[in-house]
């Protein structure tokens, strides 16, 4: 039992209120507990952060890079959905 | 070429970071998962040395200081065991190896901080000379050890910084803490030059690793610059460096140094340093002394996960 690493967790930094939760790296804990205490020890030892949110990496569904081609080419026909895809005249102002 | 390697070999070429689940040879992950485990021990290990003074350490200040520093190595030796098991390496495999003494870690680690001023020297000349190499693994070809490397680098900079520090103080002090700091220079200053490897006509992996991106520079050139950034630092404090060859190179534009104990560096690499038996002890010692810890978090998660089912 001893000598099987306790489980990896997933560990995501909100360094300041109204920000995004970020990926920062991963810890061990042997329970969620306890991956929050060590990725608290770990990732904020210098106020990096003011919330932390840590998710067993088992539990991650995560899009493959060798389909990556597939997986998101129903986005890169479609140009018009960007706003540099219209051209409008140099006197219309506030666009 | 496999189409593979062939898109593998792009993305090296356009300095495209390579990440865990991408594909990518085989010796290239076995490669890196060698680097990052031994440079996550020597984290581990690095903390020895300096731990040896947390007790000792001559004011309250100076024991902050040095148990902020120590808990961060511990830090950076988690973010590199993080980053190998991105690679499939596995965390109590590599440090069981440790254990085992079949892998490596920094030779450096196997020299004793006999005094006071041996900690202010580690941390600004071993420190100094890890940055350097760490500065130029920000920019390694994969990814997660890159992110680490970025991390580390950051906090690195405070190690350094406070170990000038602590060397000033005694540069400014009785003659008896001169002679104290340069005696920890003179014991110091090579094995330092020795932590970037072997010369570059006798290390026999770093062209694959240039190759492929994963070491930006050659042992020698981070030597080097490390030589030249040092310098005026030892000559601002008033000390001077053992290596009575060292002498400005005007048309190299550098400091050419003495010629390096390649034979004592490899006596410390098989394992007969001054050190290397002790510092394996006592992380063994560490590791047995645990156990119970390790069984009683499985213990509580257990328990904790059937009063919530």
């Amino acid at each position: 039992m001893t000598s099987m690493n306790w489980p990896l967790y997933e560990v995501f930094l909100q360094s300041k209120q109204g920000l995004d939760h970020k990926h920062v790296g991963s810890v061990r804990g042997a329970d969620d507990q306890s991956a929050l205490e060590g990725a608290r020890d770990l990732y904020t030892r210098r106020t990096e952060g003011v919330s932390i949110w840590v998710v067993k990496s088992s539990l991650i569904t995560a899009s493959q890079p060798c389909d990556r081609g597939a997986f998101f080419e129903p986005s890169e026909d479609k140009i018009y959905r960007h706003a540099s895809f219209y051209s409008i005249p140099s006197n219309i102002k506030h666009m | 070429m496999p189409l593979d390697n062939i898109a593998f070999e792009a993305k090296i070429e356009k300095d495209i970071p390579i990440e865990a689940k991408n594909w990518m040879p085989e010796k290239y992950r076995k490669t890196l998962i060698r680097q990052i485990g031994q440079h996550a021990h020597s984290e581990i290990i690095g903390m020895l040395p300096e731990a040896n003074w947390i007790t000792r350490a001559p004011s309250l200040r100076r024991k902050a200081i040095l148990l902020a520093k120590v808990q961060d190595e511990a830090g950076h030796g988690m973010y590199l065991y993080s980053a190998a098991e991105t690679l499939g390496g596995d965390r109590n495999d590599l440090y069981q190896k440790l254990l085992k003494g079949e892998m490596k870690y920094s030779s450096i680690f196997n020299y004793p901080t006999l005094n006071w001023a041996d900690i202010g020297v580690v941390g600004w000349l071993v420190d100094g000379a890890a940055i350097l190499n760490q500065v130029a693994l920000c920019r390694t070809s994969y990814g997660p050890y890159a992110r680490a490397m970025v991390k580390i680098c950051k906090e690195e900079s405070f190690h350094q910084r406070q170990g000038f520090e602590a060397v000033s103080v005694l540069a400014k002090g009785t003659q008896a803490q001169k002679e104290m700091l340069q005696d920890a220079i003179n014991r110091w200053w090579w094995p330092v030059l020795k932590m970037f490897g072997p010369s570059d006509d006798n290390s026999p992996n770093s062209e694959q690793s240039i190759a492929w991106k994963i070491k930006r520079l050659t042992n020698d050139e981070l030597r080097q610059k490390f030589v030249n950034n040092t310098v005026h630092q030892v000559e601002a404090l008033k000390m001077t460096i053992p290596d009575p060859d060292l002498k400005w190179n005007e048309a190299g534009n550098q400091f050419d140094h003495g010629e390096i104990d390649w034979v004592e560096f490899m006596e410390v690499i098989k394992g007969n340093g001054i050190c290397n038996h002790e510092r394996i002890q006592a992380k063994q010692r560490a590791w047995d002394d645990g156990e119970w810890v390790r069984e009683a978090g499985v213990a509580h998660a257990a328990k904790h996960n059937k009063q919530v089912a």
